[in-house]
């Protein structure tokens, strides 16, 4: 190999350019991954019909608050896939290969959470275009915050498996932390048992769980009961949680299959939660969010009485009742 | 003088209680193909991942084209390229694209078209990594480590596992490297390729290196005798061979005599004389130098494979 044969790219901004042809390599081998199909197109496909079944007679608000839950699902699902994958990887000693090449952890972390997110949104849109036809929703919600929760969500909770890759040795080790954390999100958030039905001890913890912020606020965004501000709580929790999240497993990234995390780097774990314990111990003190919830279900129960109610097309239109909901 | 490309000083390593190399030192000239040969678990391996920067020394100084590998991060993973002893890319990456990323990832890259038809690998461009023969993988691992035309070419037993056919292949594709003057150090526990392929070699045997040269030194330098092969047209009594000069011993196997020499020639024309005297002749002899392999043998008392 001559030199003059070389392709020199100068002052090419080269982690940009890294990060992104590792995002793109790893859609096509999520595309080209059975595994990934079902995990993330068919699961919350299943999500879908059992939404329509249970929930397509309802209509109206029912049905605009369930789209709520169902994309709150399938963004926390960025969790599972990233660690098993990363986790793989390393077990299989391919990060080695790219720990020989000029880029960090950065970029092939910053590639996984970017993937993922372009992967998911197909799923998500199919999902809001699917329950508009078959459950005759009206209401387009509020589309910024949706696309604002489902972004900063998704690097979130994307960012969160990581670091469960970055302390787990052994594949077993992290299914079996991810369906411990799984379920903690999946009952304990709002998103499939309204937090409203739940005995206080556990709607003070959930307040606790990034999952709460990320499904109350896709509830309260697509029945349109909130306005863009109301939700700055919310965006700037997943916000800080992704920042600290992807500095924390870039930190205690592994590249070698053996090398093995110290005890002490898990208590970093618990850095990436500094960001809820300040808002679920705000919320428990001063806050308003568990109110907000309730006041939403009531909302619903109000509005389920009311089947063919028409599209909120404004703030303003909202009953007095409901005014002052967040 | 130039400063050496590769320099290794007093190098330690251990794994907890295992010392795997233990004071390592040698040095590398520029465009020069520099082999560590020995038996598995002698701590080349160590070594090589040391020098490329994938483990960090206990002890010992180590510098490649004058950088610290783990003080010089990607400036120093810009110049150089490597074969891992064991290279693993996902099951459904195919050929072409694991080029093409590789080559983003670096300032400075080779045409990846040119790399996939130098690796005849054009035909397999569009298959998946899994489907892969043992021999196609290491060509693309080969073109994975020259994707950005790299000063300095790590090989860590570039050929284990491979049939003789393949092995053949990617010795053609190292004499390439060399005659591109590409500085080369390749990790091997096959003679024929130490012998083949490099310039120098150090024989490294329970974590140190014990003794370093090109190969011819080494084997001239050592006391390993010739060995001399001959069929006669005539049996000769038992012993009859034994006393010719430089002969260190003799023994008759299934009808073919073989002598170790000391000294080849003089043994030859004493043997050529000796049959005239007796009225015999010579059907056949072929004589065999001392290989690395013998002068292996001849410092450790053992065979390298054993």
């Amino acid at each position: 190999m001559s030199a003059s044969q070389a392709i020199d790219r100068g002052s090419r901004p080269k982690y940009f350019a890294a990060t992104w042809s590792l995002t793109k390599v790893r859609m096509l081998l999520a595309m080209r991954n059975r595994t990934f199909f079902f995990f993330s197109l068919m699961m919350p496909m299943l999500f879908l019909i059992a939404l329509v079944i249970f929930v397509g007679r309802h209509g109206g608000f029912i049905s605009e608050y369930a789209l709520g839950d169902l994309l709150t699902l399938t963004v926390m699902g960025s969790f599972w896939g990233l660690s098993v994958q990363l986790v793989t990887f390393r077990e299989q000693g391919i990060l080695r290969r790219f720990r020989l090449a000029p880029i960090g952890a950065g970029p092939l972390l910053a590639s996984s959470i970017l993937s993922n997110y372009v992967m998911t949104l197909p799923t998500l849109f199919v999902e809001i275009l699917v329950c508009r036809w078959v459950l005759h929703i009206q209401n387009w919600g509020n589309p910024w915050a949706i696309f604002l929760l489902i972004t900063f969500g998704s690097a979130a909770f994307s960012a969160f498996g990581l670091i469960i890759a970055s302390v787990t040795n052994t594949m077993q080790e992290t299914q079996l932390i991810n369906q411990l954390i799984w379920l903690g999100f999946l009952f304990l958030s709002g998103a499939t048992v309204p937090l409203s039905l739940m005995p206080m001890w556990i709607r003070r913890a959930a307040l606790f769980m990034p999952a709460t912020y990320l499904a109350a606020g896709l509830q309260t965004s697509t029945t349109n009961t909130v306005n863009f501000f109301d939700l700055a709580t919310d965006l700037l929790g997943l916000a800080v949680s992704l920042w600290v999240a992807f500095e924390i497993s870039r930190r205690l990234f592994r590249w070698e299959p053996e090398a093995k995390v110290p005890g002490r780097a898990k208590l970093w774990v618990i850095a990436a939660m500094i960001p809820f314990f300040v808002f679920g111990a705000y919320e428990n003190l001063h806050g308003h969010l568990l109110d907000h919830i309730d006041q939403t279900l009531n909302f619903h129960s109000i509005a389920a009485s009311q089947p063919t109610r028409p599209a909120l097309p404004a703030q303003a239109e909202i009953p007095p009742q409901l005014s002052n909901l967040r | 003088m130039a400063a050496p490309v590769i320099e290794v000083k007093d190098l330690y390593k251990s794994y907890g209680p295992v010392e795997a190399v233990r004071g390592v030192s040698f040095a590398v000239e520029e465009g020069e193909v520099f082999g560590l040969l020995g038996p598995n678990g002698a701590g080349k391996t160590s070594t090589v991942e040391i020098l490329e920067g994938l483990r960090t020394p206990d002890r010992g100084v180590v510098r490649v084209c004058g950088l610290d590998p783990q003080e010089s991060g990607d400036r120093f993973k810009e110049r150089i390229g490597a074969i891992l002893q064991q290279t693993n890319l996902p099951d459904k990456l195919r050929v072409k694209e694991a080029i093409e990323l590789f080559a983003d990832l670096y300032q400075k890259h080779a045409d990846t078209d040119e790399l996939l038809r130098r690796f005849q690998l054009v035909e397999k461009s569009t298959a998946f990594y899994k489907n892969l023969s043992g021999g196609q993988k290491q060509r693309l691992a080969l073109a994975m480590a020259l994707v950005n035309d790299p000063q300095v070419v790590f090989l860590d037993e570039p050929t284990a596992g491979l049939d003789p056919q393949v092995r053949r292949e990617i010795y053609d594709i190292i004499e390439d490297l060399k005659r591109a003057k590409k500085t080369v150090l390749i990790t091997t526990h096959y003679i024929e390729e130490a012998e083949r392929l490099c310039d120098r070699v150090a024989i490294v045997d329970s974590r140190k290196v014990i003794a370093d040269g090109t190969p011819r030194a080494l084997k001239h330098n050592s006391a390993g005798s010739t060995r001399i092969e001959l069929r006669l047209a005539r049996p000769l009594t038992n012993g009859a061979l034994a006393h010719i000069d430089a002969v260190m011993n003799c023994r008759e196997f299934d009808g073919s005599y073989v002598l170790h020499s000391s000294r080849p020639p003089a043994t030859i024309v004493a043997l050529v004389k000796q049959l005239e005297a007796e009225g015999n002749e010579l059907q056949s002899l072929e004589m065999f130098s001392p290989s690395l392999e013998d002068v292996f043998i001849e410092l450790t008392g053992r065979r390298l494979r054993e």
